[in-house]
């Protein structure tokens, strides 16, 4: 068990930068009106964000994750979360067993 | 008294169910990041204390990535600020939704902000009132099996073998594509999502790093509010 002194200080200024993220959209809020282009723009940050986040690996990766990333939003149209992810992280083994 | 009691438990517990699939999902990751770490030279008291300080997944696992011996905190700083400033648009989305929480509960709430927990309490929100306790109820467990599972990977470390021969290091994008289709809303929804996906695709093709989170995001949230303009123009 041991604590280097700069993987200290590295974890620290991560830890710094992760929380002034997370205060600042709280904050900004605070101090912008309201209004209906506002309401709009802020009901679509979750789609937005979690979009930008799996694209890559979801259309640009290969095609075992492109298929099953399309299992997934099929079945999570009928099946709980557990069970539409299983099935996902199912195919894509299959998948890539298969030399996808 | 005694009701009083089991209803707040019972609003606690609530927020656990809600996020229980999510852990099943995340402690794999947890245990990938744990050894990873192990990988590149850390102690398991070190990806410990990154887990529990830092506690967002995507910006450790990109530390590891660029980690250098001995680490430059300026560079694993930056990554995190870039990787998290998602978490910006996050925290000013759930902002608004966070009436019952009082005084400084709310700055303390989204401390604990990661993507899991957010996109769940949104769902929460959207469908009925978001109360503290059962924000606690999410967090909670969830902060604990992050932390747990990185400590559990970091002592097996070289063990694991490679999550990706079982499909498992697709857990977390399936997560997500299950939370996407949860927030689709019409027609609208859909020009956020190819604006956002196709941005994220170019950018993360042509610019090294992870800018394209930032940028698919914010061209999501521009087509939001063109599409939104439009719709008043016509109306």
């Amino acid at each position: 068990m041991t604590l280097d002194l700069h993987t200290l200080l590295a974890i620290l200024a991560m830890a710094a930068a992760t929380v002034f993220t997370r205060l600042s959209g709280l904050l900004l809020v605070r101090h912008v009106g309201m209004d209906d282009g506002m309401r709009s723009a802020i009901e679509a940050i979750p789609p937005a964000v979690l979009m930008a986040v799996i694209a890559p690996t979801a259309f640009a990766t290969g095609w075992a994750e492109t298929i099953a990333c399309l299992v997934t939003a099929l079945a999570a149209r009928r099946l709980p979360m557990l069970a539409s992810v299983a099935l996902g992280v199912l195919t894509v083994a299959l998948l890539r067993a298969a030399g996808l | 008294m005694l009701q009083q009691q089991r209803g707040r438990v019972g609003e606690f517990l609530g927020g656990t169910r809600a996020i229980l699939p999510l852990i099943v999902a995340l402690v794999p990751i947890g245990l990938v990041f744990g050894a990873v770490s192990a990988t590149k030279g850390l102690s398991a008291l070190e990806a410990v204390l990154m887990s529990a300080l830092v506690f967002a997944g995507g910006s450790q696992f990109v530390a590891m990535d660029i980690w250098t011996h001995p680490a430059s905190w300026s560079a694993v700083a930056f990554a995190a600020l870039l990787v998290n400033m998602r978490h910006v648009l996050m925290g000013a989305s759930i902002g608004t939704k966070m009436a019952s929480f009082k005084g400084v509960r709310k700055y303390i709430a989204v401390l604990f902000l990661a993507d899991e927990i957010w996109a769940v309490s949104e769902f929460k929100a959207g469908r009925d009132r978001l109360t503290p306790l059962w924000f606690a109820g999410v967090a909670a467990p969830f902060y604990a099996a992050w932390v747990g599972s990185t400590l559990a990977g970091a002592m097996l470390g070289a063990f694991l073998g490679d999550p990706a021969v079982i499909g498992l290091d697709f857990a977390f994008p399936a997560v997500f594509v299950v939370l996407v289709m949860g927030f689709w809303k019409g027609r609208e929804t859909g020009a956020v999502l190819i604006a956002s996906g196709a941005t994220a695709v170019l950018v993360q093709h042509f610019v090294p790093g992870v800018w394209y989170i930032a940028a698919g995001a914010l061209v999501g949230l521009v087509a939001a509010l063109w599409s939104g303009r439009a719709g008043t123009v016509a109306a």
